[in-house]
């Protein structure tokens, strides 16, 4: 009797359309420990401070204000690997990825911190906090560290806990979304706004990422005319940035606080929508925050940053009231007053709303 | 051709399947009723009342006021200094169990009503889970303070804090714009 295969071939294909709907998490590997110092993560070189060959450093072009320090980034990727960045605003990164973070302070490192993504795709943090000469960095306990700081208020400076790096970090309800924060498309454009607030250099860009193989699947046009925010000045693009730098990773329409609509991140898929969503989110727009003793009820007041909310959270002394309320001691003066500016400049009464500068190219 | 059209049909039934029956959706409207019966409970001994709905004087003594119920503390009620107290003497409570002054400053109890702009109407569950379990607003903002016993409630399962969110969602929204917390105050000069 002939083996009736069609019949057979349907019941097999309705049976894995079933088994594709039923959860099948995977048990989770064991989660190697962390190692007990910076050194044993393979950051440096054997036998040395200096970082390992083959680690690759990057600068974000607008970086994160956590109280002037400075701050340099490594990213290593497994060998053979790369980056899948065919969402620029939403890279994935491959298992064994290891990002580190310095911070120092008064030219010693104080800080550094790494966040890495395990074998079976988890990700987790860890820090590191250095030694007065600057010689081993210890890995920081869970509940996080406060560390003795020259310089800093109170002379003290925290390292976070490790539940205070999801409350950035996390990848929102995507957990594919990667928690990389300074590793974007947009962040590494070579189009680098050159008013960007507290600007490193790096030589690592789109193009030399692309150009060694180690992202793939980026859209040429993004090649072609790299992605820069969208605004209608320079004063606009470099407080547009500062933004996306500093609050966009909590504040964006596509992770756990899309409830509070409230939108600060901006994208290389989309400049001139994303751009607007955060005008659109900002001006005429209650704030659900009051602070004690102001009149000031929205968000952002068209030409007067005095009686905005964001910025009145951004320079408030009250830390329960500051903005951001992770990871700043020292207010961002700087930043302040380029939020003022704009405020007073380009969200003037007598200015539009509407974004009308498309994305007009690079300077090569 | 007729083995074909059951074929066809068979894979034409899967995503009809997929779809809830009748008798499923009165399971998932029994589900709803039973997580908001289950947050009730759990509000109700977990002491929610204590803080989050204001205390007055009843004819029996002090009793929560209902009609106010988990609305937080009143913003119409503006709260003098309040006192220093002596050790071992730490914190100092307002009569309506609603305002809380201690080394962290001073709280005052969330409006936890569903009511979209002063209270929890746009929050999602997401949002509470955070909450709770990180002592972060919204698991990324400012802390949450004291006397908020979050570090014990951090333990609930995934499933009873749901219910305590349904629950919250289901009760009348009542508008009260509760005052941000005041950070402690200046430590006053030495002589």
């Amino acid at each position: 009797m002939r083996t009736p295969v069609r019949p057979v071939c349907t019941l097999l294909a309705a049976a894995a359309l079933m088994a594709a709907a039923v959860d099948t998490t995977a048990d989770a590997s064991a989660e190697p420990p962390l190692p007990v110092t910076l050194a044993r993560t393979g950051l440096f070189a054997a036998g040395t401070r200096e970082p390992a060959p083959g680690l690759l450093s990057f600068a974000p072009q607008y970086p994160l204000w956590t109280d002037g320090a400075h701050k340099r980034r490594w990213l290593s990727l497994p060998a053979g690997s790369a980056i899948d960045a065919r969402d620029p605003d939403r890279w994935q990164f491959p298992p064994g990825t290891r990002v580190w973070k310095e911070f120092g302070f008064g030219g010693r490192p104080v800080e550094t911190r790494m966040i890495e993504r395990l074998p079976d795709g988890r990700w987790r943090f860890a820090t590191y906090a250095w030694n007065a000469q600057g010689s081993e960095a210890v890995l920081a306990p869970e509940v996080g560290l406060t560390v003795s700081a020259p310089g800093l208020p109170g002379g003290r400076y925290r390292l976070p806990s490790r539940a205070d790096c999801l409350a950035c970090h996390d990848g929102g309800d995507d957990p594919q979304g990667g928690p990389l924060l300074g590793l974007s498309a947009l962040q590494l454009s070579p189009d680098r706004d050159p008013q960007a607030l507290h600007a490193e250099t790096s030589a690592t860009s789109l193009r030399t990422l692309n150009d060694a193989g180690l992202i793939r699947g980026l859209p040429p046009a993004l090649l072609d005319r790299p992605p820069r925010i969208a605004a209608d000045t320079p004063t606009a693009r470099a407080a547009l940035g500062y933004l996306h730098g500093n609050c966009g990773h909590c504040h964006n329409d596509s992770g756990s606080l899309d409830s509070l609509s409230l939108s600060l991140a901006q994208q290389a898929a989309d400049p001139l929508a994303s751009a607007q969503r955060t005008l659109d989110s900002l001006l005429g727009h209650a704030s659900r925050f009051r602070a004690h003793g102001s009149d000031s009820t929205q968000r952002v007041v068209g030409g007067q940053g005095e009686a905005s909310v964001l910025l009145q959270r951004m320079q408030s002394s009250n830390p329960l009231a500051r903005m951001p309320p992770l990871g700043v001691q020292v207010i961002d003066r700087e930043g302040v007053a380029l939020v003022e500016r704009w405020i007073r400049e380009d969200l003037g009464p007598r200015s539009s709303t509407a974004i009308t500068r498309q994305h007009s190219g690079s300077t090569p | 051709m007729k083995t074909s059209l059951i074929h066809l049909a068979l894979l034409a039934a899967l995503p009809l399947a997929a779809l809830p029956t009748a008798a499923q959706m009165q399971e998932t409207d029994k589900s709803a009723a039973d997580k908001i019966a289950r947050g009730k409970y759990i509000v109700t001994i977990a002491g929610c009342n204590d803080c989050h709905t204001p205390w007055k004087m009843g004819d029996k003594g002090p009793e929560p006021d209902m009609s106010r119920m988990l609305s937080g503390h009143p913003q119409d009620m503006k709260m003098p200094a309040a006192p220093t107290p002596t050790a071992p003497w730490l914190m100092t409570g307002a009569a309506t169990n609603t305002a809380w002054a201690g080394p962290w400053g001073v709280s005052f109890t969330a409006n936890l009503t569903p009511n979209r702009e002063t209270g929890l109407g746009k929050w999602t569950l997401r949002n509470f889970v955070d909450t709770i379990r990180t002592g972060r607003h919204m698991g990324r903002g400012r802390e949450i303070l004291p006397p908020m016993p979050w570090p014990m409630h951090k333990h609930m399962t995934d499933a009873d804090l749901e219910a305590v969110f349904r629950y919250l969602q289901s009760i009348p929204a009542i508008s009260n714009r509760v005052p941000e917390p005041l950070p402690p105050a200046a430590p006053v000069a030495a002589r």
